[in-house]
């Protein structure tokens, strides 16, 4: 019985290692302390909405994020108010009774506009390359946060012998290391509703935060009820494992 | 005490005369089923794939509820099922982790039956019925993989029904076939669905097979000598509850993963969108097919690396004859024994080697634990069955056995 506590805890333990995956580049991450790091991490509310400031005023021009609806964002600790006034600022074409093409306002239930109309426009626009949706960026790359964190920040001027593309980059974290995407993480950038300096550091990590969490909204709750699972399954188990003992106690006599 | 019947005790014994579900239920996994009392915990490994294959089929049975199968919408909808629909992520993280978990159990099943001999007479049928249960859950989980449309599901559809090309003058045929086209599209998915949700349920049919044939000899037991009647207990209560105590440990691992660790056995990649005209830099199928994907690179022609992937599978069903061994249970064999580990630790690699690249070492190892993998069964099986002079074995299962249960 002890055995296997034991080696359940440890396969927790295993499972709950950070991945400290060098990135497909082959150059160790940048490993970050997060809010939501270990089992029972959670999300900092602050730093989300710090986030998705972030991601409104600097990354939105060029990456959708398809998955995330308006009212999703009741999460990060707007109320309906917030996020139906939020949801005004933005614009979608539809048809009105008479089918003819207009353009509403925004409601809770709209999510992020695209915010090119196509993908060959989308290309155009960026020099052949096509922004990807960021929705599902940290769970979609090996290293997750740490990756995108390290990545935001991993801009540096290409060693001798490297020859950059036109329009391209120079990052040592993205895998070939020339990136479409220029630096977009500078000091200022931004200034924030709540006060915090907006030093590069802190955008790259609160924008990898907040789409940490759009990547998995569920994490939270996915973790509280499975901490409560496991205490209902210890006990299943130590009953069963006392149960099972007294009904073979019988063969004995 | 009153000698009359209760009437519910009439009712029930009404129905049961008419339809005996619950005799058949109890003869199968029952108190009326003798089993040996010295079963180690190896011996639970049976009922837990049968519980994964009920929750692998109960999970299923909702997610294809919110589930679209179209090229367009199959993404999407997976990414629906996480964030919109009522307890999605937990139902999709479970079935997805579950079937990372049948597998494990699975394979501790068939490497228990290999250990202790649980394949030889007069077993062999129920041992084919094992192995074709495991087929039908490599399709099952293959097709699985595919259906939430992500960049991996795609590419790994592609690189796998390619390998059907490989068959002499109708291979092509038959990837058009698979296909329902000329590349994995629309209709490949589509089918991929439907059979995905057709062929637990001949899974479920074979497992009948599978307990059926287990029922005319009864259980192997880690002596592997034939259990006396007075070395036989009824099924219930003691595996019933011992299967009980194994069940809540083996989920408080499986509960970790689907909690804590969801997409720890998942490739990254499988989180963007299929797209035809990006091709990955590398390819991996899911974790439990790794070994047999080293087998197929490890050989340098197409054809013969698939028939070799296949016949890796498909000689276990020769097992039975290939052991030449008078003996069952390894724990008897003393050379055998340390081979058969070897073979164990052996796959291991192999299933190292098909996660890299197939180039340099894990080329190199892939090759040499190829090459073991068949000689294993094809020559030191047959040679040191033959040779080897096995420990005595015990008179009968006797009382001192009863310890190594506990």
């Amino acid at each position: 019985m002890k055995k296997i506590i034991l080696a359940a805890t440890a396969a927790l333990a295993i499972a709950q290692a950070p991945a400290a995956f060098a990135a497909e580049s082959g150059h160790p991450l940048m490993e970050q302390k997060w809010t939501f790091d270990g089992a029972l991490g959670k999300f900092d509310r602050l730093q989300l909405q710090r986030g998705l400031q972030i991601y409104r005023e600097v990354c939105a021009s060029c990456h959708s994020l398809k998955y995330i609806a308006f009212r999703h964002l009741e999460a990060l600790g707007y109320n309906e108010e917030q996020l139906k006034a939020l949801a005004l600022e933005y614009e979608y074409p539809d048809i009105d009774d008479e089918g003819s093409d207009i353009t509403r306002k925004g409601t809770p239930a709209d999510h992020f506009p695209n915010p090119y109309p196509n993908e060959k426009f989308a290309r155009a626009s960026n020099n052949g390359q096509l922004p990807p949706d960021l929705s599902l960026m940290t769970k979609a790359r090996e290293g997750g946060p740490n990756y995108l964190y390290s990545l935001l920040l991993g801009y540096e001027d290409a060693p001798a012998g490297v020859t950059v593309g036109d329009g391209m980059h120079y990052n040592k974290y993205f895998s070939g290391g020339q990136i479409g995407m220029a630096k977009q993480i500078n000091e200022d950038a931004v200034t924030f509703a709540d006060g915090t300096k907006a030093t590069e550091p802190q955008m790259a990590q609160d924008i990898t935060a907040f789409l940490t969490w759009t990547a998995e909204p569920k994490m939270e709750i996915r973790r509280s009820t499975g901490f409560r699972v496991m205490i209902y399954m210890f006990i299943f188990t130590l009953l069963a494992y006392f149960l099972k003992r007294r009904i073979w106690a019988r063969l004995e006599k | 005490m009153s000698m009359e019947k209760s009437t519910g005790r009439r009712a029930f014994e009404w129905f049961e005369a008419r339809l005996p579900i619950v005799s058949f239920i109890d003869n199968a996994v029952g108190s009326k089923y003798p089993a040996p009392k010295n079963l180690n915990y190896f011996w639970n490994f049976g009922s837990l794939a049968g519980f994964m294959l009920v929750t692998m089929i109960l999970t299923g049975i909702f997610l294809a509820m919110n589930y679209v199968a179209h090229k367009d919408m199959a993404f999407d909808s997976v990414e629906r099922i996480m964030r919109d629909v009522n307890f999605g992520w937990l139902i999709r993280y479970m079935h997805a982790n579950g079937a990372s978990f049948f597998f494990i159990v699975v394979y501790v099943h068939i490497f228990r039956g290999l250990y202790y001999g649980s394949y030889k007479a007069p077993r062999e049928v129920l041992w084919w019925m094992g192995l074709l249960i495991f087929l039908a859950m490599m399709a099952t989980a293959f097709m699985g993989y595919v259906l939430p449309w992500g960049q991996m599901s795609f590419w790994g559809a592609t690189v796998i029904t390619n390998l059907f090309s490989a068959i002499p003058l109708v291979g092509d045929s038959i990837v058009t076939l698979l296909w329902g086209g000329f590349s994995v599209d629309n209709p490949t998915l589509n089918r991929f669905f439907s059979l995905h949700y057709l062929l637990p349920f001949v899974i479920v049919g074979l497992v009948f097979l599978h307990i059926w044939a287990l029922h005319l000899p009864g259980s192997n037991n880690p002596t592997g000598i034939e259990a006396a009647p007075a070395d036989k207990i009824p099924f219930h209560p003691y595996y019933t509850v011992k299967d009980a105590f194994g069940l809540g440990v083996f989920l408080l691992f499986y509960f970790a993963a689907v909690f804590f660790a969801p997409n720890m056995l998942g490739d990254p990649l499988n989180y963007v969108a299929a797209n035809p005209l990006v091709t990955p830099e590398h390819i991996v199928p899911e974790w439990y097919y790794l070994p047999f994907y080293a087998i197929l690179r490890a050989i340098p022609d197409k054809l013969l690396g698939v028939v070799a992937m296949f016949g890796a599978i498909l000689i276990l069903f020769v097992v039975p004859w290939l052991d030449t061994s008078r003996v069952r249970s390894a724990n008897f064999r003393p050379v055998y024994r340390i081979l058969f580990w070897l073979f164990i630790i052996n796959g291991l690699i192999l299933g190292w080697c098909g996660s890299q690249l197939p180039e340099g070492l894990p080329l190199i190892l892939g090759r040499v634990t190829t090459f073991y993998y068949f000689f294993f069964f094809l020559v030191l099986m047959p040679v040191v069955g033959w040779m080897e002079t096995p420990k005595p074995l015990p008179a009968s299962i006797g009382t001192p056995v009863l310890k190594a249960a506990e």
